[in-house]
C-alpha cells in the first residue's frame, strides 16, 4: 500500500482556474454569436487572428521562460476573444494579430504571466492599437449592410446628444443594430452572459452594479439620456466582462465598489468632456492601476473574533 | 461542500477488533508527555494506569487490554513522527484492574472529586483536539464561567462517530453533562447540534427531559467549520474571542459530546478512557462503519479488507486520521488508534501542483475568521482549511499559514 502524505485539507472543491476561464468564454458565446451574425466574415477573421496569435504567443513565451505550458488553461483564449470583441469589425488580420501579441507578450507575460499583470491585457492592447492605428481603429461599419457609419457615441460627440438619440432607437441599441466594436453592440447578448456569470457566482455584482449606476447617475445629473448612455458603446461589455477580470480588479467588497464607481466617473468624464467619444477602455485601465491600493481597503466583516 | 455522511450515519456502533498487540504512545493529548509506570515483562490488566506525567496539563494513559508489556520503544505516531510507546501483548483474558469501581452518585461528589475522577481516567477532548478535560473543568478563579456548551456539531465531512454516540449513548452524555456542570458550578447548559442530525436533536431533547436536566438544544446550520470552538461560541452566544483567546475568556467552556459521554461512563462504571468510537469510512466503502475501538489498536486491524484488496498496480491513496478537512495523513497502517482518533478515512490523493493565483477572492469569502489567506493571516486562523479547499488554483494556503503559525509559536515560547 502506498499512501500520499500531505497537510490537510485532504479534499478540495472541483472548481479550477481552467473551468472558470472556459465558463467565461461560454458566457461570451451569445455576444460572439451576435457579432458573427452582424459582421459575418470580417468578424470571423478578427476572432481567428486574435485567438490564434494569443495562443501561439503564450506557448512560445512559456517555452522561453521554461515554465510548464499554460496554453490550455483558457486564459490566453479568453484574452484573444475579449480583444477581438473590442476591435472594429473592419480591423485587418495583421493589426488584430499585432494587438494580440502585445496583449500576451507585453501586458501579460512581461509582468510575470497569469495572475501577475497589472492591466487588463485585452484593453491595454486595444489602447495600444488605437494609438498606433488611429484611422483603422475608428472606422466603423453598420451591421449586416456593412456601410461606413458612425457609432451612436461618435454622433453624440460631434453633433450633440439630441442628434445621437435621434440617430438610433433603444431597441436597435439593445439588439445590436448599431455601429461599434465586434462584441459591444448587442446589449441583450452581453446581459445574458453577464447574468449567467453572476448566477454561477463567477463574478461579483458589485463592480458591474456600481459602474452602471454611476454612469446613469452622472448622465442624469448632466441632463443626458440615461438609457442611451447605458445601452451604447462598450459600457456593458466593459462592466460585465472587462472590469470584473479577477487579476486586475480589487478583491475586497469595498475595493470592488470603489473600483466600479471610479470606472463610471472616468467613463462619463471622457464621454462628456474628453477628446474620444468613448471612455470605458481608459476608465478601466486607469482603475486597474489603482487596484493594489484599493486592495488595502478592508471591509469590516462580521467575523468571529474581535 | 459535500458532507458524505450518509455512508456511515445509519450504521450502529459495532465492537471493533481486538489486537494481538496494542501500542500506547506516550503523547495522546495536548500537554506534558507521559512517562511509563510499567517495565518490560510486567503483567498489566484492563484499565490499569500504565503511564503518567507530573504536570497539570497532561492526561494519564491506561491499558485497554490485559497482557504482558513486551517493549517500550519509539513507534510511528499519527502525527507523523516516532514517539515512545508501550507495547502490550494481549493475553485475551481481559482481566479488569482492581482499581475499577463505580464512583458514588453525583449528589455525593464534590466538584473537586469530579475533576479528580476525570483526571485519573485520562479523559481528553474526544473531538480530536485532545485537550485534557480536567483542565477545562477547573478554570482559573478570575474567569467567571456561566455557560457549558456541549459540541455536537461534528461538521467535518464523513465523520459520524459523535452522531452515533449522541444516538446510542445519550444517557451517558446527560450524566456527563450534569457532572461537568457541577464541576464548573454553572446552571446554563447548551448542546449545539447541526441540523443534518435531526434524530440526535430529538433523542437528546427527550433524554434531557428524562434525566431532569435543564438543557437547551441549539440547532446549528450545517456548515463546516461550525464546530470550531471560536465559531461555536460566536454562533450560540454571540460572544467574540481574541485571536489567541480561549472560550473561557468569554465565560464559556466547550466540551465535545463524546467527551461528555466518556465522563458519564467513567463516573457510572469507574472505567478510565480505554476505548472510543471511530468512524471508518471514506471512499473505500466495504469497510465503512462506526466501531468502538480499544485504544492502542493498530489501524491495520480496522483496515483488513483494505489489505485484502488486490490491485494490479498499487495505486496511491490517502489514509487520514480524523476528518478530511483537518485530519492527519498517515504513511503507515501500523499507527495505533489514540484518544484523538475520531475517524479513519481512505481518500483519493490529489495532485499537489499549484497553479498561479488569479486573485478570484474565493479564499477571502470562504474564511470564517475574516482573514485574507492569499495576502496574509494572523494567529486568529483556526486552520479549518476552507481557503485551500475552495482555491481554484489549488494553492496551499492554509498549509503555509500553519507553518507560519508554528514559527510564531516557537518565537513566543522563546521570548517567554
Amino acid at each position: 500500500m502506498i499512501f500520499q502524505v500531505s497537510l490537510s485539507p485532504h479534499i478540495r472543491a472541483t472548481t479550477t482556474v481552467k473551468r472558470i476561464m472556459f465558463l467565461v468564454v461560454i458566457a461570451l458565446m451569445p455576444a460572439i454569436c451576435a457579432s458573427l451574425y452582424f459582421f459575418q466574415i470580417p468578424a470571423l477573421i478578427v476572432y481567428t487572428s486574435t485567438i490564434f496569435t494569443a495562443l501561439i504567443t503564450e506557448a512560445l513565451i512559456m517555452l522561453l521562460r521554461r515554465r510548464s505550458a499554460t496554453v490550455f488553461d483558457g486564459s490566453a483564449l479568453l484574452t484573444g476573444v475579449l480583444l477581438a470583441m473590442n476591435l472594429p469589425p473592419s480591423t485587418p488580420w495583421w493589426v488584430a494579430s499585432i494587438g494580440s501579441f502585445f496583449a500576451i507578450a507585453i501586458v501579460k507575460q512581461a509582468f510575470g504571466g497569469l495572475g501577475m499583470n497589472i492591466f487588463n491585457p485585452a484593453l491595454a492592447a486595444r489602447a495600444f492599437l488605437l494609438a498606433s492605428y488611429p484611422m483603422l481603429m475608428t472606422t466603423w461599419h453598420s451591421p449586416l449592410t456593412f456601410l461606413t457609419t458612425a457609432t451612436p457615441l461618435g454622433v453624440a460627440k460631434h453633433d450633440g446628444i439630441a442628434a445621437a438619440v435621434q440617430s438610433t432607437t433603444y431597441l436597435n441599441s439593445f439588439l445590436g443594430l448599431t455601429g461599434g466594436s465586434l462584441g459591444e453592440t448587442s446589449a441583450l447578448a452581453i446581459l445574458i452572459g453577464g447574468l449567467f456569470l453572476m448566477l454561477l457566482r463567477i463574478i461579483d455584482w458589485r463592480i458591474p452594479f456600481c459602474f452602471l449606476t454611476t454612469v446613469a447617475i452622472i448622465a442624469g445629473i448632466f441632463g443626458q439620456d440615461m438609457l442611451f448612455h447605458l445601452l451604447n458603446g462598450g459600457l456593458l461589455l466593459g462592466a460585465f466582462f472587462m472590469a470584473t477580470d479577477y487579476v486586475t480588479s480589487p478583491i475586497t467588497p469595498a475595493g470592488k465598489m470603489v473600483f466600479g464607481i471610479g470606472c463610471g466617473i472616468i467613463t462619463m468624464v471622457i464621454r462628456l468632456w474628453g477628446g474620444y467619444p468613448e471612455g470605458v477602455c481608459y476608465s478601466i485601465l486607469l482603475m486597474n492601476a489603482l487596484t493594489p491600493f484599493l486592495d488595502k481597503i478592508r471591509w469590516q466583516r462580521d467575523v468571529f473574533i474581535e | 461542500m459535500r458532507y458524505n455522511k450518509e455512508l456511515t450515519a445509519g450504521k450502529a456502533i459495532q465492537k471493533g477488533p481486538e489486537p494481538n498487540e496494542a501500542v500506547f504512545p506516550m503523547i495522546q493529548h495536548v500537554g506534558e508527555a507521559c512517562e511509563p509506570l510499567v517495565d518490560i515483562g510486567a503483567k498489566v490488566k484492563v484499565g490499569q494506569k500504565i503511564a503518567e506525567a507530573k504536570a497539570f496539563i497532561t492526561a494519564p494513559i491506561h491499558s485497554s487490554i490485559s497482557g504482558i508489556v513486551t517493549g517500550i520503544m519509539e513507534k510511528p505516531h499519527p502525527i507523523g513522527t516516532a514517539v515512545k510507546a508501550i507495547i502490550i501483548d494481549n493475553d485475551w483474558q481481559n482481566t479488569p484492574d482492581e482499581s475499577i469501581k463505580p464512583y458514588p452518585a453525583l449528589e455525593q461528589m464534590t466538584a473537586e472529586e469530579i475533576v479528580e475522577a476525570v483526571k485519573e481516567a485520562g479523559i481528553v477532548g474526544l473531538g480530536g483536539a485532545t485537550f485534557p478535560t480536567h483542565v477545562k473543568l477547573s478554570p482559573p478563579k478570575q474567569n467567571k464561567i456561566d455557560t457549558l456548551i456541549l459540541n455536537g456539531a461534528e461538521c467535518e465531512p464523513y465523520l459520524t462517530s459523535d452522531h452515533r454516540v449522541m444516538l446510542e449513548r445519550a444517557g451517558d452524555i446527560i450524566y456527563g453533562a450534569k457532572a461537568m456542570a457541577k464541576a464548573l458550578n454553572v446552571s446554563k447548559i447548551i448542546i449545539a447540534i447541526e441540523d443534518n442530525k435531526e434524530d440526535a436533536i430529538k433523542k437528546l431533547t427527550e433524554e434531557a427531559q428524562k434525566g431532569r436536566l435543564q438543557m437547551d438544544v441549539f440547532i446549528l446550520k450545517t456548515q463546516y467549520p461550525q464546530g470550531s470552538e471560536k465559531i461555536l461560541v460566536k454562533t450560540v452566544l454571540g460572544r467574540k474571542l481574541p485571536p489567541l483567546g480561549l472560550p473561557l475568556d468569554a465565560g464559556v467552556v466547550v466540551h465535545n459530546v463524546s467527551t461528555a459521554a466518556q465522563v458519564g461512563k467513567t463516573l457510572k462504571t469507574g472505567l478510565p478512557l480505554i476505548d472510543r468510537v471511530v468512524t471508518v469510512g471514506g471512499e473505500f466503502k466495504p469497510i465503512a462503519g462506526n466501531y468502538l475501538v480499544k485504544l492502542g489498536t493498530p489501524m491495520s486491524y480496522l483496515l483488513t479488507e483494505l489489505q485484502n484488496v488486490k490491485l494490479r498496480r498499487p495505486k496511491p491513496f490517502k489514509l487520514v486520521m480524523g476528518g478530511p478537512m483537518m485530519g492527519l495523513a498517515q504513511w503507515t497502517m501500523e499507527v495505533p488508534v489514540i484518544k484523538g482518533t475520531t475517524g479513519i478515512l481512505t481518500l483519493s490523493p490529489y495532485n499537489l501542483k499549484e497553479w498561479a493565483c488569479i486573485r478570484c477572492g474565493r479564499c477571502i469569502k470562504a474564511c470564517p475568521m475574516g482573514l485574507q489567506p492569499l495576502f496574509d493571516a494572523d494567529d486568529s486562523c483556526i486552520e479549518c482549511g476552507c481557503c485551500a479547499y475552495i482555491c481554484p488554483a489549488k494553492r496551499q494556503l492554509v498549509q503555509r499559514i500553519k507553518v507560519a503559525k508554528a514559527e510564531r509559536r516557537k518565537e513566543r515560547e522563546a521570548n517567554r
